[in-house]
């Protein structure tokens, strides 16, 4: 079937906060750029950040890049690749001060200057106190930054193609990218986009865990887009749990809360992070409080009922200050946990946040993968990543709050610059192979010519119970080896998938059905990825391998979708003009 | 609990009905948009926009028992039965709970929803004193539900000339801001019989946003700006 055509330099997939910093750069240079998105711009899920933007200022207290870079490259377990976090640091004020320039209604110091404040992880001279590095709109500074973002594109006449579902790449004989299939909701048609190189921003999928901050949406689309195309995915074990989750509800209360001085406490009413992380305490690294508060439920010191939660309290601050710096907080925390938050704590348990891993890319934005068995990293031509959806990988192990909303900007701004320059050299569109869109379509009509089969919401659950289950704050080798069986089981289940609405216009349930096939993409290579480091780092905490091992695991893991396989690649422990910073232990 | 909800497929639908459907509620379903979902588990077809599920990215505005408002942020037990939802009211439908906002994101666009500053921007930020950017709250925040300009009586009879309550907050917005340079052509943007004066100040809009948010305000005070221009 010969589908519909357009043309253009460049499509962008997603518009959330990196699409968006990219389409930018891109419109406002007048390339011929679409940004497609499955929902309007202003709901993608950069809209539900809280808390900051990092970037060292230095508005409160002295601060300077190389102690971001150091606390970035520590928070990442030493994980992270230290070429890509040099350049991200570098760069941090750069782009806070131009989002300002663009209109971000940052909250502000008397002097006039960006407000910023303390944040999980982030210090002043290499870890010696916490520092106020996280540039603030109140505690909703992701709504600020898309909304300001997207006005800013509104201006540069960039062009939208609004609830429309990218389904998959297209890739020429020789492996180059050369545009998109894409599928209006509205009307239910697919459509081929021809271009000269596509960037993928589509964020995380935090919706393979059962208990999640992240929206619906949030289904790993464009891992799922690349897996199928080729591509390996990095690091796909380490997921974020975010340690303050509003208990059975999964809503996010951010760090800001800790940052501008609330406590946990467990059913002693003892501030235990006293005990595990001593100078930085309830602000050392998400991971660290995440393992200490699922330790302290644990051991039976878990407030509520069941003692299956603990309490962020932070009625000590004050009215004023949570109605000026937290008014989202309270709102929520009066909605989702029937909580008056400047009287009585919140419930709080960790929950699925974010995803360190994804496609890897250079700081740069191209696509890396190695090519035949050489290990070598090669561009694939004409591809980009941006945002959550890529592993550059400035979070290694684990992610700093404040350092992903800097990633969308810094990384978003560097791929459109990119871009530009491949376009000089790439002026030509290339021939679209004949197979352009026989996978997207072949995925269509299996889901139209389906009479029966599994039912998406019970095979989506099954998927959701088998990752939190065994890829949790805690593993095991035989916990996860028991999920990678279970999660093939569901991988089968979701390829026999059968949706009882066959209509055209604006099916979601078609749309649910597709999503879910990129889900369980993203929960195989996570399940499989983790049985395999046998190590603990970062997010990964292994019970029956306690310690970090360097010696074996200093190393990036790469999963193909073909046979569900692993390699490896080095991490790039070599920064771009600084000494590097050796591994060491870390405490907080 | 008892639901009627307001059905229409183009494909196959002559004209849109009302259909029922019982739910035995779970203690974990706590908002509304977790009793439509699981709704939705039994019936696949039915139509709805969702994301963040707290109230932030305004995906699924709806009419609930006669008021706007986002499912997700609407307590289940706040609800008269049968939870009458339809589609928000004077826009085009598109499928079920659906509808076209084509022109309610026009008249967003063209208030010419950024910040105008042609100056070079300094080497850091631009200053503003917090009391300046404390203008700016009640404004920014607006998520672009479409709740207020769908209880709007001047919105349903004129979407393309009455710029509507969301677009009209926003336009302020930039009014408001100390950094915006533009204040006199925004106002010249909207100095017509339709584009803002079209507003009876009826408050449905300030009731109806699920954001605490008043638009009302926002009108009077561009309006205030228009008169005190002219003397
Ligand atoms: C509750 C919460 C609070 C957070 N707070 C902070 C914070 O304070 N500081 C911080 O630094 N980070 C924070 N984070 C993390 C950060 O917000 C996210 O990592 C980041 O916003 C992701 O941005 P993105 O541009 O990669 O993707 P998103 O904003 O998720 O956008 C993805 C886009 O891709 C589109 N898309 C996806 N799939 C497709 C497809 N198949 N076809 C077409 N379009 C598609 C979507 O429609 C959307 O437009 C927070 C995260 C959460 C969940
Ligand atoms: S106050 Fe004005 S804008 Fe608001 S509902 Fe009434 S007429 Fe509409
Ligand atoms: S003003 Fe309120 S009701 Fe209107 S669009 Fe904004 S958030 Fe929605
Ligand atoms: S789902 Fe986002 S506002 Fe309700």
């Amino acid at each position: 079937m010969a589908l519909p055509r357009q043309i253009f330099d460049t499509v962008i997939v997603g518009g959330g906060g990196s699409g968006l910093r990219a389409a930018l750069q891109l419109a406002e240079a007048g390339n011929h750029v679409a940004v497609f998105s499955k929902v309007f711009p202003t709901r993608s899920h950069t809209v539900a950040a809280q808390g900051g933007i990092g970037a060292s200022l230095g508005n409160m207290q002295e601060d300077h890049w190389l102690w971001h870079m150091y606390d970035t490259i520590k928070g990442s377990d030493y994980l992270g690749d230290q070429d890509a976090i040099e350049f991200m640091c570098r760069k941090a004020a750069e782009v806070v001060y131009e989002l300002e320039h663009f209109g971000m209604p940052f909250d502000r110091n008397p002097d006039g200057t960006i407000y910023q404040r303390p944040f999980g992880g982030h210090s002043q001279n290499f870890g010696q106190r916490p520092v106020q590095r996280a540039c603030a709109a109140a505690d909703r500074t992701g709504h600020a930054m898309l909304h300001t973002l997207y006005q800013r594109n509104v201006r540069a006449h960039c062009q939208f193609f609004v609830e429309w579902m990218v389904l998959d790449l297209i890739r020429d004989y020789e492996g180059v990218v050369v545009g998109i299939v894409a599928l209006e909701m509205e009307t239910g048609q697919p459509m081929i986009f021809q271009a000269k190189s596509t960037i993928l921003a589509t964020g995380g999928a935090g919706r393979i865990y059962q208990s999640s901050t992240n929206a619906f949406i949030n289904t790993g689309d464009g891992l799922g887009i690349a897996a199928r195309a080729g591509i390996p995915l990095e690091d796909m074990e380490f997921w974020q749990f975010h340690p303050t989750g509003v208990a059975g509800a999964g809503v996010l209360i951010t760090e800001a809360v800790r940052g501008e001085g609330g406590i946990l406490l467990n059913s002693k009413g003892e501030r235990f992070m006293e005990r595990y992380a001593p100078t930085m305490k309830d602000l050392a690294s998400r991971d660290v409080v995440s393992r200490a508060m699922d330790k302290e439920i644990k051991e039976g010191r878990g407030a509520g009922p069941e003692k299956d939660y603990v309490l962020l309290k932070l009625d000590h601050l004050g009215t004023e200050v949570i109605n000026k710096r937290l008014p989202g907080i309270l709102e929520i925390a009066l909605k989702f946990a029937n909580v008056d938050p400047t009287r009585d704590p919140i419930p709080v348990v960790p929950t699925c946040h974010y995803q360190m891993g994804g496609i890897p890319t250079n700081y740069y934005g191209q696509v890396v993968a190695p090519r035949g068995s050489s290990g070598s990293n090669e561009v694939v031509p004409g591809l980009y990543a941006i945002g959550e959806c890529a592993c550059v990988s400035v979070h290694g192990a684990n992610r700093l709050g404040t350092n992903s909303l800097l990633d969308l900007l810094v990384f978003g701004k560097s791929a459109g610059d990119h871009v530009r320059e491949w376009l000089k050299g790439n002026p030509q569109h290339r021939d679209l192979p004949q197979d352009a869109a026989d996978r997207s379509l072949e995925r269509l009509a299996r889901l139209d010519n389906a009479e029966s089969g599994e039912n998406i919401s019970e095979v989506a659950a099954a998927m959701r119970r088998t990752v939190q289950h065994h890829a949790g704050v805690f593993r095991t080798g035989k916990l996860l080896a028991e999920g990678v069986t279970k999660i093939q089981q569901v991988a089968e289940r979701a390829r026999n998938t059968a949706i009882k609405d066959k209509s055209r216009v604006f099916n979601t349930a078609r749309i649910e059905a597709l999503e879910l096939e990129n889900l369980v993409i993203v929960a195989e290579a996570t399940l499989v990825a983790a049985e395999a480091r046998t190590e603990s780092r970062g997010a990964q905490a292994r019970e029956d391998f306690k310690d970090r091992d360097d010696k074996n695991w200093l190393k990036h893991s790469l999963w193909y979708l073909e046979g569900s396989r692993l390699d490896y690649k080095p991490v790039n422990l070599q920064p771009l003009t600084v000494e590097s910073f050796e591994p060491k232990v870390r405490v907080y | 609990m008892k639901f009627s909800i307001y059905r229409y497929n183009p494909e196959k639908d002559n004209k849109p009905y009302m259909r029922d459907y019982e739910l035995e509620l779970l203690p974990t379903d706590r908002m509304l948009l977790d009793a439509i979902l699981r709704i939705k588990t039994m019936d696949d077809s039915l139509g709805l926009r969702k994301s963040c599920r707290e109230g932030v990215c305004g995906s699924d505005g709806m009419n609930i028992n006669g008021k706007n408002g986002l499912a997700c942020v609407t307590p289940l037990k706040d609800l008269k039965e049968p939870v009458v939802l339809r589609p928000l009211p004077g826009f085009p439908v598109i499928r079920d709970l659906i509808v076209d906002m084509g022109q309610f994101f026009k008249q967003y666009h063209s208030v010419k929803p950024y910040l105008i500053n042609d100056n070079p921007p300094p080497q850091k930020e631009r200053l503003q004193s917090p009391e300046d950017r404390e203008e700016l709250d009640g404004l920014y925040e607006c998520v672009l539900c479409g709740c207020c300009s769908a209880s709007c009586p001047s919105f349903w009879w004129n979407p393309d000339k009455f710029v509507g309550p969301a677009a009209l907050l926003q336009a302020y917005r930039f009014i408001a801001d100390t950094r915006d340079e533009a204040t006199s052509e925004r106002l010249d943007n909207l100095e017509d019989p339709y584009r803002l004066f079209r507003c009876h100040t009826i408050m449905n809009c300030a009731d109806a946003c699920p954001k605490g948010l008043n638009p009302t305000e926002a009108i009077g005070r561009i309006k205030k700006q228009m008169v005190k221009r002219m003397v």
